[in-house]
């Protein structure tokens, strides 16, 4: 029985190379990086080291990277803790964005605004949730039906209470990229207008790159963001692994309060394997991205052609060009997701769908819908994403494969979705 | 986990999972991997007595149910049926086909008394929280049951829902949202995870949250 793995948005084995350096940091140098003694010391320098390599990477200043625990994490810390930190009224400095108290703000919004993208990971639209329920305001800024962010409905969502936007870099379920520069130069201005007009209320732009780090350029001078989430499980490093850039004088409240550790943003004795791992995972990822996105963006382009010639009523979701090299989403027409993917795992395909049978609350992909793709389309919902095991012999497997599960599925379905070009979102369903 | 060969046609459906069970129990799986009666051809209308159906694929599930019913007997001959839905969906049918027409058949009424727990029970357990929105057969039959006493006059069996239906397209009835508040939902989101009920007709969602609070005052005051 042949094993095809083809779920690396979830997650990645890790890199042997990882493996290797981060071996001697279990029990040969078990140091605690905050002692002061032989082993202390080396176990700091070698996190020392291990920021350093991603400060080349993301061109930034080694105080500016903070270690965390996952992914879910430095997005909850960049949320929760620019949010808090820049509520109006906390009166507390903001140098370089110089955040003052300020009065005069409505009572629907008494924490200050925040706008963040309606297909976020729920790890930072969770957060946003939380911040509505202290008296922060949040706009759940829409995507077009490519995944994209209708940047004109963002624009003018922005306001002079605006203190925080988060956008994702690349969407995980969809692949969708998203503008990062273009916003980050949206901000930018905001920012300088609102020097010219006296005001004094900061604005933050964070990222989660999470999807994107193996894949896409991570410096943030470029991108003009100034909060980035990356973490180790997607780029073939450890799990519960994580980073958070924070850019200098860009304040940000703890959320985990204790030993003071990473500048007192995130007490925790390091975990020195884990945070050499990282590094060394992202400078690998980082080193051959180039080269192995042409290669997934090859197989990509194949395997959707090719699904889309012999398998009928299928629906790609996300941009078409603009999307992560490894990501294809579809959507299958008249069948379940759940189903699908247990007749792929018993084929030794494994993937993941949207479909509200999948998920804890039984509710369909917030991402599908967010496209404005009805339930229908949801609940049919595969995504297959490839990495750096994937070869040509795998996507003709499942090409194989896949076509005969949907036949069989089909037989037993009393649905039959028909789909219309003109209006997608209100498709005609018989039932027979 | 070791698997009955009785259940299983095929030797390979474990092999994926070595060491570790399948997220379902070998005979969801078995059932879902080797449904039973379900409708292959397209049906000829003399073939069948009665049709029912219930859900939608807005929320994930489509049951449709046709019954062959003995005149004399009043036992089912054959049931077939068409989902759209999860593993759980497929099985919890597959089951409930095998249930109403093994032994020579279940008389009609006997079979209008199955419910959704007995059907779990064969099954070998389902997740909690597939219990409601996968197990819809139940539903699907009735209203083919009724349709059947319909088409045979038999005005007097014809079931009228002992409670109001609140959501049309997934047949879900005030006693159902009853069910959901004994189990421990305080709200309509508590509610919906459990029966999905007002997705696909959003209208009923007031009358629904008036039936929570109801139900909240009625037992827990």
């Amino acid at each position: 029985m042949q094993k095809i793995y083809l779920d690396y948005a979830a997650t990645t084995p890790v890199d042997p190379k990882v493996i290797k350096a981060m071996e001697p940091y279990f029990s040969k140098i078990y140091g605690n990086a905050g002692s002061l003694h032989q082993p202390g010391r080396k176990a700091k320098e070698a996190i020392f080291q291990a920021r350093k390599t991603i400060t080349q990477i993301l061109n930034c200043q080694p105080e500016e990277i903070i270690f965390t625990g996952s992914g879910t994490e430095s997005d909850n810390l960049a949320i929760l803790g620019a949010a808090r930190a820049l509520r109006h009224g906390s009166g507390q400095a903001n140098k370089n964005f110089g955040n003052t108290a300020r009065s005069g703000f409505t009572t629907g919004d008494a924490g200050g605004h925040i706008i963040v993208s309606n297909i976020e990971h729920h790890a930072v639209l969770h957060p946003c949730q939380q911040l509505e329920k202290e008296g922060f305001k949040v706009t759940f800024s829409k995507v077009d039906e490519d995944g994209l962010l209708d940047l004109d409905f963002f624009k003018k969502s922005i306001s002079d209470q605006t203190i925080l936007v988060s956008v994702m870099y690349a969407n995980n379920e969809i692949g969708t990229i998203q503008p990062i520069k273009e916003i980050g130069v949206i901000i930018k201005n905001i920012r300088l207008d609102r020097i010219k007009r006296g005001l004094k209320t900061p604005i933050i732009f964070h990222t989660d790159a999470c999807q994107a780090a193996g894949y896409l350029d991570l410096d943030v001078q470029k991108l003009g963001v100034d909060l980035l989430t990356f973490n180790g499980s997607k780029i073939y490093g450890p799990k519960g692994t994580g980073v958070l850039y924070i850019r200098t004088g860009c304040k940000v409240e703890p959320i985990i309060f204790g030993g003071g550790q990473e500048g007192g943003k995130r007490s925790g004795t390091e975990n020195t394997p884990g945070i050499v791992g990282l590094a060394e995972a992202l400078k690998i990822a980082q080193k051959n991205r180039i080269k192995e996105s042409q290669r997934e963006n090859k197989l990509r382009d194949y395997f959707i052609k090719e699904v889309s010639k012999n398998i009928l009523k299928v629906v790609l979701n996300g941009h078409p060009q603009k999307r992560l090299p490894n990501n294809v989403n579809i959507s299958i027409l008249d069948i379940e997701g759940e189903a699908m993917l247990l007749w792929l795992d018993k084929y030794g395909i494994f993937v993941s769908t949207g479909s509200a049978c999948d998920s804890q609350s039984l509710e369909p992909s917030h991402v599908i819908l967010a496209l404005g793709r009805p339930y229908e389309y949801a609940n049919g919902n595969l995504r297959f994403t490839l990495g750096r095991e994937t070869t040509k012999k795998d996507i003709d497997y499942v090409l194989k494969v896949l076509p005969k599960i949907v036949k069989d599925l089909r037989k037993i379905s009393p649905v039959k979705v028909e789909i219309n070009a003109k209006n997608i979102s209100l498709p005609k369903t018989r039932f027979v | 986990m070791k698997t009955k060969k009785s259940n299983l046609k095929i030797s390979d459906v474990t092999s994926q999972n070595i060491g570790s069970g399948w997220i379902y129990s070998n005979i969801v799986k078995d059932h879902f991997f080797h449904p039973r009666n379900f409708l292959l051809k397209d049906l000829k209308l003399k073939d069948f007595d009665a049709e029912g159906q219930v859900g939608s694929p807005q929320c994930g599930d489509v049951m449709k149910i046709w019954i062959k019913i003995d005149p004399k007997t009043q036992k089912i001959k054959k049931l077939k049926w068409r989902t759209f839905g999860c593993a759980s969906a497929i099985a919890a049918t597959s089951m409930f086909s095998v249930i109403v027409t093994e032994k020579g058949g279940m008389s009609i009424d006997d079979a209008l008394k199955i419910k959704p727990q007995d059907i779990m029970l064969r099954l070998g357990g389902l997740p909690a929280r597939k219990v409601h929105c996968s197990v819809l057969c139940d539903k699907a039959f009735r209203q083919a049951a009724n349709n059947y006493f319909r088409n045979t006059k038999q005005y007097k069996k014809i079931i009228v829902e002992g409670s109001k239906v609140v959501d049309k397209r997934l047949n879900i009835t005030e006693q159902d949202i009853e069910g959901a508040v004994l189990e421990g939902a305080k709200n309509l989101l508590d509610v919906q995870k459990k029966l999905k009920v007002g997705v696909g007709d959003p209208k009923a969602i007031p009358e629904i949250e008036q039936l929570i609070r109801f139900y909240q005052e009625k037992y827990y005051g």
